[in-house]
């Protein structure tokens, strides 16, 4: 098989350019700035999607549990934020001034000591990369090395969203229970709620995504990426051929938790709240079909998948709150049943031949103005 | 933590909680029962199984107030009706679910649990729509209430105790026709190996068509036992789902002892934790302790030995 030495072939390329245009240029233009900011939302899930192509669609591996890394990542950065918002004079009216007020609400009078780090933004941002990494390197060591995958992991993962969901309700004092870390304000000083803010977090965001897909695109190419597929197909095979098949995996799935981490941290930062209910089992398995319907084994098709899907959500749930859950129930069967390979299968089954088709005939009536007359006309 | 309480009390606690654990038992086996036929039968992951259930106690609650309303006199025996009509619905739905979808993936797993997830979400919003989104709950007949004073300090509830001799009930007629009739050597001769099992003349579709449709009957039948001792709504299905697969994943797929062992020791770990701290904390602490042994032992509790 020839690999092709460029970063991204032709179609990847347009597919490159029409997302930056839209992202960069269309959607800023057009958009009111609330509206801009549901597509930050959205976009949160885009870095989920992209690690969950490395993961599953390349990797094979079907993480029921990405809402733990989002969780993670983004409690990381709504306990910085949360700290910064809960300076002594914004909380002298609580009995224990200083601390968040849902700690304050519960009768708790300290800080608790894992919350002392996050007063500093270093830290923050370090935590929001390692903490996730290294749970799922434990969670994958412990998993892949034994041998564990497929409809097991799944289940495993899914328990793991479970347990972390009743731990943040269950333990109300330390984390804002149910309602989440609200009434984030502050990043360093800098206000996050007004419209200026949000539109350069926005353009924070996206660059961010291109980095990440810059990434993703990277381990695609490399051997990696090829092991990846090979492991995917016939994985004994390529434990035979000599590589450690659990280690590639760990790693797949500690990108893919890092991703999703970094989706959560903006999350908090654009959305300015972060509650368990985007961490358990509801979400994580949303996330999975944000992917399946963009496409699992195309970065951009799940990225496009992640905007539409929940574009669809909001819109339908506005305005047809009854129809939204019917809708996203045979969605799920029908990417399954019909569509395996989501909207990037079906644009590269329908759309991109005729582009191809659109690029060839122009390349031949260039060959017919030019020189070689006699080659092209029995194309004609 | 035991340190305020005399050795009686304690005793009475362990054996107070321990029948709390029982019951939690019983919804436990009789839906991990059905989950753990079809995941065993035919590795599909079936994350509808919460709403087979739901649907099972939805047709309970209809059983019973259609007695209540025209036939008052028979009402002490619904029950029974309703339990069969439960298994017959569920059971239905199962093996239409199957044709229509699940024969499709059979070599995709991963698949029909993304698939079953979206027909779970379907069903959750056609209950909302039909029954409402309020939970509902069943009136019991009058011998079913009330308690049963075992010592002074001991009392335990007969619809618990109901529930319980229903659950072995199911468990040992299951366990029956599974190894004792014919088509449950069927099954179990497709289980250990499907192309074997096809060559010698068995109907692989059939008897997966009615496995399937088994494993949602006794969901069923498990939503209607449900409907003695909680309330139905909408997303009841949903709350039971993730602790029922880890239940059947840690006894062991494929293992019907492993199920029930692991039901047992994972309802009485939880209850018992739960007299000590908070129900949160023992949920959590019950699932990590699952999730670790699983790490440790992947293949359950009682794992099939046979050559893949």
């Amino acid at each position: 098989m020839i690999i092709n030495s460029r970063f991204f072939n032709r179609s990847e390329l347009m597919g490159f350019i029409a997302l930056a245009v839209v992202l960069f240029v269309i959607l800023p233009l057009t958009l009111d700035v609330f509206r801009l900011n549901l597509v930050a939302k959205y976009l949160t899930y885009a870095f989920v999607a992209i690690g969950l192509v490395l993961c599953w669609g390349y990797g094979g591996i079907l993480s029921l549990g990405q809402g733990v890394f989002f969780g993670l990542g983004g409690y990381c950065m709504a306990m910085f934020l949360k700290l910064e918002a809960s300076s002594v004079e914004n909380t002298k009216i609580q009995s224990t001034p200083g601390i968040p007020d849902f700690m304050d609400w519960n009768q708790i009078t300290a800080l608790p000591f894992f919350w002392q780090p996050f007063h500093s933004l270093t830290f923050t941002i370090l935590a929001i990369i390692l903490v996730p990494g290294l749970f799922a390197l434990i969670i994958g060591t412990a998993m892949f090395k034994r041998r564990v995958g497929g409809t097991y992991f799944a289940i495993i993962t899914q328990a793991v969203a479970a347990i972390l969901t009743i731990l943040i309700v269950g333990q109300q004092g330390y984390t804002g229970g149910i309602n989440g870390m609200t009434d984030l304000r502050t990043l360093k000083g800098w206000d996050i709620r007004p419209d200026h803010a949000k539109i350069i977090l926005y353009f924070v965001e996206v660059v961010l995504l291109f980095a990440c897909i810059g990434i993703a695109q990277f381990i695609r190419l490399t051997k990696l990426g090829r092991i990846l597929v090979a492991m995917r197909e016939q994985e004994d095979r390529v434990r035979f051929s000599g590589y450690s098949v659990a280690n590639f995996k760990i790693f797949a799935f500690c990108m893919a938790a890092v991703f999703a981490a970094i989706g959560g941290a903006m999350f908090a930062l654009n959305v300015g709240f972060m509650s368990p209910s985007f961490v358990g089992i509801v979400p994580s398995i949303e996330m999975v079909i944000y992917t399946a319907v963009g496409g699992r084994m195309s970065i951009f098709g799940a990225i496009w998948g992640a905007i539409l899907v929940n574009f669809a959500k909001t819109s339908l749930s506005e305005s047809f709150p009854q129809l939204w859950l019917f809708g996203l129930g045979a969605l799920f069967i029908a990417v399954v049943l019909a569509f395996p390979n989501g909207l990037s299968g079906l644009w590269a089954d329908y759309v991109q031949p005729r582009i191809d088709r659109l690029f060839a005939s122009r390349k031949a009536k260039a060959g017919w103005n030019g020189n070689s007359v006699a080659d092209s006309a029995p194309a004609e | 933590m035991f340190g305020d309480y005399s050795l009686g009390d304690l005793g009475s606690i362990f054996v107070m909680q321990g029948f709390a654990g029982l019951i939690l038992f019983s919804v436990y086996v009789l839906m991990a029962l059905g989950l753990a036929i079809i995941f065993g039968q035919m590795g599909v992951i079936n994350m509808a199984h919460g709403e087979f259930m739901i649907l099972g106690a939805y047709v309970t609650w209809m059983t019973s107030n259609f007695f209540q309303s025209y036939l008052p006199s028979l009402f002490s025996g619904y029950f029974f009706l309703a339990m069969i009509l439960a298994f017959f619905a569920s059971g239905a739905l199962g093996m239409l679910v199957e044709w229509v979808l699940i024969r499709h993936l059979y070599k995709r797993p991963l698949d029909t649990l993304l698939a079953t997830w979206g027909l779970s979400l379907m069903l959750q919003q056609a209950y909302r729509s039909v029954f409402g989104a309020r939970e509902v709950g069943v009136e019991l007949p009058q011998w079913m209430l009330g308690s049963l004073r075992v010592t002074d300090s001991i009392e335990v509830p007969i619809n618990g105790i109901f529930v319980m001799g229903l659950t072995v009930l199911i468990t040992i007629s299951v366990a029956y026709v599974l190894y004792m009739s014919r088509w449950g050597r069927q099954v179990r001769a497709v289980v250990q190996n499907r192309i074997m099992a096809g060559a010698v003349g068995i109907n692989t579709e059939k008897v997966d068509r009615y496995t399937f449709g088994l494993g949602c009957g006794i969901a069923g039948v498990a939503g209607s036992a449900f409907t003695m001792i909680g309330s139905t709504g909408p997303t009841s299905g949903q709350l039971y789902i993730v602790d029922t697969f880890l239940v059947v994943v840690f006894g062991g797929a494929a293992s019907l002892l492993g199920t029930i062992a692991s039901a047992f020791s994972i309802s009485q770990t939880q209850s018992t934790l739960e007299f000590f701290m908070s129900g949160s904390m023992a949920k959590v602490l019950t699932l990590l302790a699952v999730v670790g042994i699983l790490m440790l032992r992947p293949q359950g509790l009682f794992a099939l030995k046979v050559r893949k």
